[in-house]
């Protein structure tokens, strides 16, 4: 077993153990050379899939739960190889072991960048393919049978007029060596994969109220903690009065983080702790915190427009193309900082163990979680154990390289002592308020057509703060560009003659982060915007205008160019009922191609946004339902942010507060979606994230059809539209 | 200091102060964790039970104020029109993330409860003060027709 194990995988081998007096597991996973292997216990091997005595089939999931599926995709790759019974295989969140079950694209255990099925796809059907080889195998010989007539169906396996389920040979298939090339299927024979009706796994106890987030987790003499913080970044704790929280019933103390960036406050329930908190006064060292407002911090972003840092890009003869061209295009583009927002407040516990720390999480990244903590308390990273529950929402908040409200807990859980359980909870404020944000971003962009209308030149620069810069991910940072601050730009696919992007790093304390999307966030607005202006300015169509710089030159246009047709075919692009207005964009992120048109009607002046067409083509659609649902929410997600939602600073501290002043998208404002999903063959690629970047700029291409206006400045409540 | 309450049908004697909220009553004291915490300010919805059927924002209802009325969370639930509604939600698969979806199905059972055929725009004032950061609205509202149908038979 792994030094991980945990607190809920400890209770189920004691329910295991129970059962295993009518037999024996079956585990297989990958060894420490990569090979596959057999065993019955995960004694010394890395286990992907368990096959429980009565037959039951465990999924064990590497990836956390936001919401986006992974405990029904990947599931389904176990249950497409094996041909289990959809209804028998269950999801277990793995433990925290990077070794095990690290992300194949970035090494540590972590889920982001839409990347949880693409990297897993392989690995999850390579380790079924041979759970199932090794079954067959046993059955053969039970049945004397050779293994090719034993068939698998609906989790039975068969041969000769004998039948039996998984766990009747689990005990002689763990003995066996499991084939170095166990087959997987072929598209061709896929059962499950790419088929609607398979019931997500996680619809029931998220239906009843059963579903257990960290929010939800009560441990024996447990303490509740809120944190008192500094009310602008990077203030620290000089000094407090505690006096008025004695009168709170449940109060228990108040006590400095080590590192002066806040103050616990405990109590027996997270209400008391709340209430104590308010009665506490604190003073503050602002000597090194950020103090200005975003006002300001705008005016410097737009500043540094002027000279470009970094060349992303550096075609030759763009200042050329752009002096001679017969009109010009101008704009400049701004961009507000995002909160994530998520419904669950952040919070965790924190446990002692012998020699360690337990967290309980919804925890995105338990490959940092696990080296931070370690080295903040003092402890061997690995007696850093994770039991990963669901997790209310991230968009990337989650997913923390620094493992902000982790550090918090632990200083919390360090200053009470260390020896009992701590539950930090953040209130909505402190969820608000507690920065990490999607970092403002300020571009400007000067475009040249010739004569023909055909661009002719394009230079665009931005502004924006690094989020690697400075973190562990620092290293991915190329020639001082981080790709994440441009993506979307620099590596456009359009076939553009001539185009330079430069781009400088923003510098202040407000800390930022990937925000669903990441660059994309602004990328895509700015460019599927200029591409509309671009359009008008040569009197084309939106769609036509596009397919023209789509050539099909290579793969990416070809897939864009698909996604953007079938998104207008389906829409009724160009024949809206009267009275209906249409945007379009088109944009490839996370490896997911995605065109959407959105359809808005005016009354009174407020916009009113009907209904978006999707289509999307993100290689093998695995669960087709939950591609659908991601596109749905990442479309909502997208839509609630451009209409209204902004982070404001006013001399370093957060305006908003809570939801009244971060209104969220609402039932009302939700437009009807319709999503295609294109087939293909392709391995399959991220979906959680790439519904989002096309959203805004075809709402706003859709406003400019109706009205006129160009939407440049975000929020656009913030720029005039109102919204019915 | 105690309070009494009727909860899922049982009385239950509780200690926290009077002016506690229900929401940390429910989940700190009585260990009833389906029902969230999500904003605080009566904005989100997430903290949504029944008091004698309607549903009603827990996060700012004083314990007080609802001695001996009938408190139902979703994590004892029942009957025809609950049925229907969970019986909807899952069939549409409507959940993501999840922790708006307490909050979302009571406010839904309170819907149908009084308006068995809602039209959109009853399902938008209705449903209105429910958040879902996951934006899974598009689907509670197709759960919501569906469950209307399923309970017109
Ligand atoms: S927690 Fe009560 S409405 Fe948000
Ligand atoms: S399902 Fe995540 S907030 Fe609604």
């Amino acid at each position: 077993m792994t030094l991980s194990t945990t607190l809920q995988t400890s209770r189920r081998s004691f329910l295991k153990g129970s059962a295993a007096l009518a037999g024996a597991t079956l585990v297989v996973g990958y060894r420490a050379d990569g090979a596959l292997a057999a065993a019955d216990t995960a004694a010394d091997l890395n286990p992907f899939v368990r096959i429980e005595p009565d037959g039951t089939v465990v999924a064990i999931v590497k990836h956390f739960e936001m919401g986006q599926g992974t405990t029904t995709g990947l599931t389904t790759l176990i249950a497409e190889e094996l041909d289990a019974d959809w209804a028998r295989v269950v999801p277990e969140f793995a433990p925290a072991n990077s070794e095990i079950y690290g992300n194949l694209f970035f090494g540590g255990q972590g889920t982001g960048g839409s990347t949880a099925m693409a990297n897993s796809f392989m690995q999850y059907r390579q380790a079924a393919a041979g759970a199932r080889a090794v079954l067959m195998q046993a059955a053969a010989e039970a049945w004397g049978v050779s293994p090719g007539e034993v068939t698998i169906e609906g989790g039975v396996l068969k041969a000769g007029g004998k039948s039996a389920h998984f766990g009747e040979f689990a005990a002689a298939a763990a003995a066996l060596p499991v084939p170095a090339e166990a087959p997987v299927k072929s598209p061709e024979q896929f059962r499950l994969i790419g088929k609607d009706g398979l019931p997500r796994k996680d619809s029931s106890a998220k239906t009843d109220g059963t579903a257990i987030f960290a929010m939800d987790v009560k441990l024996p003499g447990m303490v509740y903690a809120v944190v008192l913080t500094p009310p602008k970044f990077g203030g620290l704790l000089t000094g407090f009065d505690a006096s008025g929280a004695s009168e709170v019933p449940g109060f228990l103390d108040a006590r400095p983080l080590a590192d002066n960036s806040g103050l616990a406050v405990y109590a027996t329930g997270t209400w008391a702790a709340i209430q104590a908190r308010e009665a506490i006064s604190a003073e503050w060292d602002f000597s090194g915190a950020e103090t200005r407002s975003t006002d300001a911090l705008m005016a410097y972003h737009e500043g540094l427009l002027d000279e470009p840092q970094y060349v992303v890009r550096g075609d030759e003869g763009v200042a050329e193309a752009i002096g001679g061209a017969a009109r010009t295009i101008e704009a400049e583009f701004r961009f507000p900082f995002l909160a994530h927002a998520s419904m669950e407040p952040l919070n965790c516990v924190v446990e002692p163990t012998e020699g360690g720390v337990r967290f309980h999480d919804g925890c995105q990244f338990p490959g940092i979680v696990q080296p931070t903590i370690g080295h903040l308390l003092g402890v061997d990273p690995a007696k850093v154990e994770v039991v990963t529950v669901y997790a209310g929402g991230s968009f990337g908040r989650r997913a923390t390289p620094k493992a902000d409200y982790h550090v918090q807990a632990a200083l919390a859980f360090q200053a009470w002592g260390g020896d009992a359980p701590v539950k930090m909870v953040w209130t909505r404020e402190d969820d608000m308020r507690g920065g990490y944000y999607r970092p403002m971003a300020a571009h400007r962009a000067r475009i040249g057509l010739d004569a023909d209308g055909r661009i002719a030149g394009w230079d665009h620069r931005l502004a924006v703060k690094s989020i690697l810069k400075g973190s562990p991910f620092e290293a991915m940072i190329e020639n001082g560009v981080d790709a994440t601050s441009v993506e979307g730009i620099g590596d456009t696919h359009y076939a553009l003659p001539a185009m330079s992007v430069g781009l400088t790093d923003a510098e202040y304390g407000v800390p930022v982060l990937w925000w669903r999307s990441v660059g994309h966030t602004h990328t895509a607005y700015t460019m599927e915007t200029l591409m509309d202006m671009a359009a008008e300015a040569a009197g084309a169509d939106p769609v036509e205008f596009r397919l023209g710089y789509l050539p099909g030159d290579d793969a990416d246009q070809r897939r864009l160019a698909g996604v953007l047709k079938l998104a207008a075919e389906k829409a009724g692009w160009g024949s809206a009922p009267e009275g209906r207005f249409q945007g379009v964009a088109v944009h490839k992120s996370f490896n997911t191609y995605v065109a959407e048109v959105v359809e808005i009607s005016l009354a009174d002046g407020a916009v009113k946004v009907e209904k978006v067409t999707c289509a999307v083509d993100c290689g093998i659609a695995v669960n087709p339902d939950v591609i659908r649902a991601q596109m749905e929410g990442g479309i909502g997600y997208g839509l609630g942010a451009v209409m209204r939602n902004t982070i404001t600073l006013t001399d370093g501290e957060v305006d908003q507060w809570n939801f009244p002043d971060y209104e969220p998208l609402r039932m009302s404002d939700m437009p009807d979606i319709e999503v295609h999903i294109v087939a293909s063959d392709e391995a399959p690629t991220g979906v959680g994230e790439p519904g989002v970047p096309p959203v805004g700029p075809a709402l706003a291409n859709a406003i400019y059809a109706a009205t006129g206006t160009r939407v440049t400045t975000l929020p656009m409540t913030e720029s005039g539209v109102s919204f019915a | 200091m105690a309070t009494q309450l009727r909860i899922n049908g049982k009385d239950v004697e509780v200690t926290a102060p009077p002016d506690t909220p229900l929401l940390w009553v429910l989940r700190d004291e009585i260990g009833l964790t389906g029902t969230k915490f999500g904003c605080g300010v009566a904005s989100c919805g997430a903290c949504t039970v029944h008091v004698d059927g309607e549903p009603t924002r827990s996060c700012v209802l004083p314990v007080e104020a609802v001695a001996g009325a009938e408190i139902t969370t979703i994590d004892a639930v029942n009957g025809t029109v609950a049925e229907a509604v969970q019986k909807a939600w899952r069939e549409l698969d409507v959940v993501q993330c999840g922790y708006c979806q307490s909050g979302q199905i009571m406010s839904a059972i309170g819907l149908l409860s009084q308006n068995p055929s809602p039209t959109d725009q009853d399902i938008d004032d209705a449903m209105s003060g429910n958040a879902c950061r996951c934006a899974t609205y598009h689907r509670i509202r197709a759960a919501i027709h569906r469950a209307a149908d399923t309970l017109e038979g």
